[in-house]
This record gives structure tokens, C-alpha cells and sequence, in this order.
């Protein structure tokens, strides 16, 4: 089975933010720390880093018109703030998998989507 | 004839559909054939006589036609996720060991924490009860159509999402065991109150839980503790009346299912089972006794409070307490709970009010039971308790 899964920030503390920085070193190491283990578990193929929610645009296009809006398509709180896939057995590991992933302890949640 | 094909339904049906899921993998297609093989038992066996087998045969034949049924539909459509096709068993297999009982996988695929509760109650009743779409939809009142929905996706989840079809490894048994007990125990309730025969149902996925999983103590406690709660439908209400248990008829008690309760209670202790369901069992068992002792189980419900961390235990604490240090002592507890919204909270501190001779107080803690209360057998009970108050 083939899995995306989404990580929504949610309350998650960003690098750069005073929420991040008020961070421990301890802490802070264990994030990156955590997201490098996940990264190297076998059958993952990680995400391309993104920037932050609030530097995007969101584009519709109505009658032929583009209307673009500043800002992510949902609440800056549920906005995407990373992905990756995963090749795991079943869903069983694809959860274990999410359980391990740093935003998911720290305000975040990720959601597991099966790809086709 | 009919008996025994009744009884090879009842008993089988659930092993057979278990056995055809796990080698299918698709839910839909395994009921198709389960399904198809039980008419051709019913076509054959009052011509042929049974076979000695009855859930062999049942397997077999069902496996044989899901598999020319997937031929048919890959020779349509040429495609199919299903690549290797096993070969057709043309000969009865003669062994009943050679059909696993895999009913176990298909419980915990059913109760996987993905699929919402509601989800996980319909899908349970489905597969391993044999209920029907109609019959469930009936039982949780709800429309026809909806329940179908429900069940439809939830199949499809499993199937999308890859919910294994499998008994959890150990690290994830706890939870997930705590998962299907749960959905037993609710299709236990939504029995309790008079809709029997899911209190029934419920009775029979327990005692196959507590036959697959003989070392697990939890599982014999909620099967225990349905048992004996089971036992007293009968003494619980007269003329469409609440009966509350010190006014039961013990003559209306089923003695022989309290002592299965109390075997499988047993069972769970000696497996050193200290959990919720064991605890509940051993409070229902003390219930049964005469005299009561009323300190012992408010002892008992403590530990479950502490367990469960839940106001609703606490208040059957604090019911217990009343009778063994006096009404006062039962006040107390409940005064210090926040649960205003639970209509027996009100009805139990009307009672003890009363006892107390508190008539007003006991008036208006009725009359907020009543104004919460949805269940006509209830809202009588309390109607007479006001009546009795000279309201």
C-alpha cells in the first residue's frame, strides 16, 4: 500500500516563530532529531520542505476571471505544513509511522490518505 | 432439515464469512459467496442429505464460486486486483481443522479504531451476526438507506485504506481489544432496553470472543457481566412497569445464566483480571446476592472510578454508600459532582432526599429528572415517586 501523509501544523511551534525559539535546545534537537528518523525509516520517500502557510496564494478562477487570495486556501491553523509517502504494508504501519512524526505530539495531526 | 440448515446459519455463518474475507480480501464479494453457498446447502442437503461437515463444505463451496465468479469477471473486464487466482478445490475437504476460524481477524478489522463507533457497531453486526442491512438499521433507528451507506463505506475504507485484516501484535492488543469490547458491550446496551434480541446478539459475539480468546480476562468479564445482567431482564419490569433490583422477583431471575456469569466471573479472576469489565462483573455478581453488601460494592465501584475516572461510576458509588453508611454520606459524594445534565444523577439525590425526609428538595431533584428524562418506563417511575411526594 501506497500512503501520503499530510502533516497539519496546527498549534505546532515553526522555526523562526517566538513560539519555537521559547524551545529548549533539548527540544529543539529532538524535533529535528525525530524528523531525520523518520525521514530514514524504510519505504518513506520524503517531502519537499515548505515554506510557511502564511506566504501562500491561493488562485480560483470564475467566468474565465483569476482571483487570487493572500493567504492558504484554509485556516492558517489547518493549513498543510509538510507531507511525505510512504510504502507500508498496511494502514497499521502507516499509523505507527504518524505517531512518530513530530507535529503529530506537539498541537499538529496528521492525516494518512491511501494513493491510488 | 430446516433446523439443522438454521442451525449450520447460526453457527457458521460468521466463521464461513471470516474464512472468505481472509482469502478474498474484499468484503462485498465475500457475502456474495457466503451468501450463495448457503443457498446451495439449502438447495442440496434436504436432496443429498448434510454433509459432516457442514462449515468445510460451506467454505469450500463458497470459495469455489467467489473463485469462478472472479474468473467470469476477469475474462469480462480483463482485469482484476485479484492476479493469482487459486485454483477451484474441486473435492470436499473432509478436515474441519483445515478451515482456520478466522472470525477473530475479522472482529478486529471490523472494531479498527479508523472506522468511526457507529461504523464499527453496524460492520460487527453485519459480518459476524448475521444481521441483516434492515434489521440493523431497525435496531439503532435509523433509515434503511443511511445504515446501507454506513456500511458501504466503511467496507471501502477497509479496502482503501488497508486496515489489516489480522489479530493486532501485542504492543497494539490492549487498545484494540478495548475496542471491540466496547462495541459489544454498546450492542449490549441498546439491548438492555427491551430491544432483546440485540441484548442476544451481543451475548453471542461475547461467548465467541471469550471462546477465541480464552486467556484474556477482560473478555471474560464482559461476558460475565452481560450474563448477569441478562439473567434479570425478566424480574426488571412489570406490566411495562421499572422494576428497581431490591423489589425483583428473584423467582424471575434465570438462575442458570447467573451461574454461567459467576463461571465466566471466575474464569476472569483466576486469570488475574483486575480491569473495568472484571470489576463490573464482580459488582454485578454482589448485586445478585441476599443480603447485599452494600460496602463491599461501594468498595468495588471505588477501584472502578479510579480505573475509568468517570462521574457516572462515582454515582453509583455514592448509591452504594447510601445504603451502607446512610443517605448523607451518599449526598455528600454526589453534591460534588458535575454531572447536571444526567437525569439519574437528579433521580438518585430525589431518593435519598426523600429518605431523608427532605420532601421539598426531593420534589424539585424529581422534577429535574423528569424534565430529562426520554424513556416512558422512566419518566412513570419517576411520576409515581412525585405522586408518592404529594406533588
Amino acid at each position: 500500500m501506497k500512503y501520503m501523509l499530510l502533516i497539519h501544523q496546527g498549534t505546532t511551534p515553526l522555526p523562526g516563530t517566538p513560539e519555537w525559539e521559547g524551545l529548549s535546545d533539548e527540544q529543539k534537537g529532538a524535533v529535528y532529531a525525530g524528523y531525520q528518523a523518520v525521514n530514514e525509516t524504510p519505504g518513506m520517500t520524503p517531502g519537499v520542505q515548505m515554506a510557511s502557510p502564511d506566504t501562500a496564494t491561493t488562485v480560483r478562477v470564475q467566468d474565465g476571471r483569476t482571483l487570487t487570495t493572500d493567504g492558504p486556501f484554509v485556516d492558517i491553523k489547518e493549513a498543510i505544513g509538510g507531507y511525505c509517502f510512504l510504502e507500508a504494508d498496511d494502514l497499521d504501519a502507516a499509523i505507527e509511522l504518524a505517531t512518530k512524526i513530530p507535529a503529530a505530539s506537539m498541537g499538529g495531526a496528521i492525516e494518512v490518505r491511501p494513493l491510488v | 432439515m430446516d433446523a439443522i440448515l438454521d442451525q449450520a446459519f447460526r453457527e457458521q455463518r460468521g466463521r464461513v464469512l471470516a474464512a472468505l474475507i481472509g482469502f478474498l480480501g474484499d468484503f462485498d464479494l465475500a457475502e456474495e459467496a457466503t451468501q450463495e453457498a448457503f443457498a446451495i446447502a439449502a438447495e442440496r442437503w434436504p436432496r443429498d442429505g448434510a454433509p459432516t461437515h457442514p462449515g468445510t463444505w460451506l467454505v469450500t463451496t463458497a470459495r469455489n464460486r467467489a473463485i469462478d465468479r472472479i474468473r467470469r469477471d476477469r475474462t469480462l473486464a480483463e482485469k482484476t486486483r485479484l492476479l493469482d487466482v487459486p485454483e477451484a478445490v474441486e473435492d470436499i475437504m473432509d478436515d474441519e481443522s483445515t478451515f482456520p476460524d478466522e472470525r477473530l481477524e475479522l472482529v478486529f478489522t471490523c472494531c479498527h479504531p479508523a472506522l468511526d463507533t457507529e461504523a464499527q457497531v453496524a460492520l460487527t453486526l453485519r459480518t459476524l451476526g448475521g444481521l441483516s442491512t434492515p434489521e440493523i438499521a431497525r435496531a439503532f433507528l435509523v433509515a434503511e438507506p443511511t445504515m446501507a451507506q454506513r456500511l458501504v463505506r466503511a467496507k471501502r475504507k477497509i479496502k482503501a485504506a488497508g486496515i489489516p485484516f489480522r489479530v493486532p501484535p501485542d504492543h497494539l492488543l490492549p487498545d484494540r481489544l478495548a475496542a471491540v469490547l466496547a462495541v459489544v458491550y454498546l450492542i449490549f446496551n441498546e439491548g438492555y432496553s427491551g430491544r432483546n434480541h440485540l441484548a442476544a446478539e451481543a451475548l453471542r459475539l461475547g461467548r465467541a470472543l471469550a471462546e477465541l480468546m480464552p486467556d484474556e480476562p477482560e473478555v471474560h468479564g464482559l461476558l460475565a457481566m452481560m450474563l448477569m445482567h441478562d439473567a434479570r431482564r425478566a424480574a426488571r419490569s412489570r406490566d411495562g412497569d421499572l422494576v428497581l433490583l431490591a423489589d425483583q422477583d428473584r423467582s424471575l431471575w434465570d438462575s442458570a445464566q447467573i451461574a454461567a456469569g459467576r463461571a465466566q466471573l471466575d474464569r476472569a479472576l483466576a486469570l488475574r483480571g483486575r480491569g473495568p469489565y472484571v470489576v463490573q462483573a464482580a459488582i454485578a455478581a454482589l448485586h445478585l446476592d441476599e443480603p447485599r453488601d452494600m460496602r463491599q460494592i461501594a468498595a468495588l465501584y471505588g477501584e472502578l472510578a479510579r480505573l475509568t475516572d468517570s462521574p457516572v461510576v462515582e454515582l453509583s458509588r455514592a448509591v452504594a454508600v447510601a445504603e451502607s453508611d446512610g443517605p448523607e454520606a451518599g449526598l455528600e459524594i454526589i453534591d460534588g459532582l458535575d454531572l447536571d445534565d444526567y437525569r439519574y444523577l437528579h433521580s438518585t439525590r430525589g431518593e435519598l432526599l426523600r429518605r431523608l425526609g427532605r420532601t421539598a428538595e426531593a420534589r424539585d431533584a424529581f422534577s429535574r429528572a423528569l424534565a430529562l428524562v426520554d424513556d416512558e418506563a422512566e419518566r412513570r417511575l419517576l411520576e409515581r415517586r412525585l405522586q408518592e411526594l404529594g406533588a
